[in-house]
């Protein structure tokens, strides 16, 4: 089983709005996009953050920009509170996105 | 053709004030737009104006004034295009900040830039008037009591063009939607039609692509071997080159750090954004989803593909209210066995405020280097321990005495917890929350008002 990461392939940047964040992940190479979007679902984004999201978040959403190679994900609820309630070291979680590209492409 | 250039002067608040000096005395600019207000930043100034009706408006607004004002008007120094300066820097007191803006034209010897504030974003006397109405979070405003600190709806272009139709050189505003401040001189110069939703959906894209300055051109991209930038510690800031169709190219000075390119442009795109065919703002509900970026040439990419549709039928109002402290108190530990000495220290910490009865409504406890950014599961996937971590306990509590008792309780593991603790810190701060509703139309009354005397 191949151990390439989402990393080694894609890369992202995550925004935030009241407490929902969304986090992009582009194709470095456009030819590389239908793997990633065959592989990471929105099931999977959520399972990732699973610790993070809590029982009560909405479902997490995908869109698609293929002309882009680039999947957008949606999680609402992940920013427990929103960037001005939230407990978190990183309220905005700016961060989030990092978590994604450790993911391996083959697993899940 | 006629083309406009834009540039972004500052994508938050705080941001660096030398890569907009680069803009206005080299990018050739029409507008030089600086968007500084977040979420909670127009809250916090209302705070402010209410204790000093001098302040209210963005704390930076006089030194960028100071630095690109001598750049503003017409023709100075070979410069073929008359650079005009809209921000929404004004905060809770956009009257307030055009008055020192004029004040320090007057100083720097410019007594002629017109300066115009735009208001009626402070819907806060509105809602006062109805108090039944309820927050997205379910809050109703009359449970907020004496809690209400601010109300401001988002409004979109059209004070902004009534101000430039007023031949105003710098336009200060309060909330306005970031990207409206970008589409506001678009609609202006090219005299596109305030319901040509195909037009606005294109300028939208560009404000979006814009309002966070370094964002897009190099800025908050680096991830050395992977991604890398050069001479991020001096940055160029970017401006696009738009025709009337709304076609545009998007790059930065010449000789400038970072970088403009597919990558780039691409995070931009989809940063705080939710579904790309309806992205909203006042102005229109604009469509990114089939967009597309060509390099043309080094850090240049022409942007198109962006359409609209009509605009929301309401405006988004942002209500700030006070909710209650956060008390947080952190300690390092490190060496060999740092990681059990640190989550001992946390368990120390969580018994503490158990059994001394602090009430909070929510806490948190994690160890920077593990698990404050991702969780206890994502962060402990690594194979080696890390050599430090650092304690972070954090508490949201009705009173602030309560507060208080957090960072109290993690710096008293210095004489009281595990081994080797150092660098204690603690802090408290009341919290300014921020939820929105939804405001009809003709319930905002935008106006604009020219700053005429020094």
């Amino acid at each position: 089983m191949s151990t390439l990461t989402v990393g080694e392939l894609a890369h992202s940047r995550t925004g935030d709005k009241g407490d929902t964040s969304n986090i992009s992940i582009i194709a470095y190479d456009i030819d590389d996009f239908p793997r990633l979007a065959a592989k990471l679902s929105a099931e999977r984004v959520s399972a990732c953050f699973a610790e993070l999201l809590g029982a009560d978040s909405p479902p997490v959403r995908r869109y698609e920009l293929p002309q882009l190679g680039a999947l957008n994900f949606v999680l609402p609820g992940i920013l427990r509170g929103g960037v001005t309630r939230s407990l978190a070291l990183d309220a905005h979680g700016k961060a989030l996105g990092a978590a994604l590209l450790a993911l391996r492409l083959d697993e899940g | 053709m006629k083309t406009l250039r834009i540039g972004a002067g500052a994508g938050y608040s705080g941001d660096r004030i030398e890569p907009a000096v680069e803009l206005a005395e080299q990018g050739q600019l029409d507008y030089l737009v600086f968007e500084c207000l977040a979420e909670r930043t127009i809250a916090l100034a209302q705070q402010a104006y209410l204790s000093d009706p001098a302040s209210g408006f963005d704390p930076l607004l006089g030194e960028r004034m100071r630095r690109v004002l001598p750049f503003v008007g017409r023709g100075a120094d070979g410069q073929r295009r008359r650079l005009r300066i809209i921000t929404n820097m004004g905060a809770a007191n956009p009257l307030g900040a055009a008055r020192e803006v004029r004040r320090l034209a007057a100083e720097l010897g410019l007594p002629d830039i017109k300066v115009a504030a735009v208001t009626g974003d402070d819907v806060l006397a509105t809602l006062l008037r109805e108090p039944t109405r309820q927050l997205d979070n379910g809050l109703s405003l009359r449970a907020l009591g004496e809690r209400l600190i601010s109300a401001n709806a988002y409004l979109g272009a059209e004070g902004i063009v009534q101000a430039l139709q007023a031949d105003a050189d710098v336009i200060i505003t309060g909330r306005v939607a970031d990207p409206s401040l970008f589409l506001a001189p678009q609609l202006f110069e090219f005299g596109w039609r305030s319901d040509d939703w195909t037009l606005l959906g294109k300028g939208t894209l560009i404000g979006h692509l814009l309002e966070c300055a370094g964002q897009i051109s190099g800025g908050y991209f680096a991830d050395p071997g992977r991604k890398d930038v050069h001479d991020l510690h001096r940055l160029g800031f970017p401006l696009a080159e738009i025709d009337a169709s709304g076609a545009a190219v998007i790059s930065k000075v010449a000789g400038s750090g970072g970088r403009i390119d597919r990558a780039t442009c691409t995070e931009q795109l989809l940063y705080e954004v939710h579904d790309p065919t309806a992205y909203l703002t006042p102005d229109v509900t604009a469509d990114f989803s089939q967009t597309r970026f060509d390099c043309v040439a080094a850090d240049q990419v022409r942007v198109h593909g962006a359409d609209g549709h009509p605009r929301p039928e309401t405006l988004k109002v942002s209500v700030g209210y006070l909710d209650g402290w956060i008390g947080e108190g952190q300690m390092s530990y490190g060496g060999p066995n740092a990681v059990a000495r640190g989550r001992l220290a946390q368990r120390i910490v969580l018994e503490r405020l158990a059994l001394c009865g602090v009430a909070h409504e929510d806490i948190r406890a994690e160890l920077i280097g593990i698990s404050s950014l991702h969780g206890e599961a994502l962060g402990s996937q690594g194979a080696a321990e890390p050599w430090e971590v650092r304690l972070r306990v954090a508490a949201r509590c009705a009173d602030k005495q309560q507060a208080l008792r957090i960072g109290n309780e993690v710096e008293t593991l210095y004489t009281n917890g595990p081994y080797g603790g150092g660098g204690a810190s603690k802090s408290v701060r009341q919290v300014m929350a921020v939820a929105s509703l939804q405001l009809p139309r003709d319930a905002v009354n935008v106006q604009v008002h020219l700053e005429n005397t020094p």
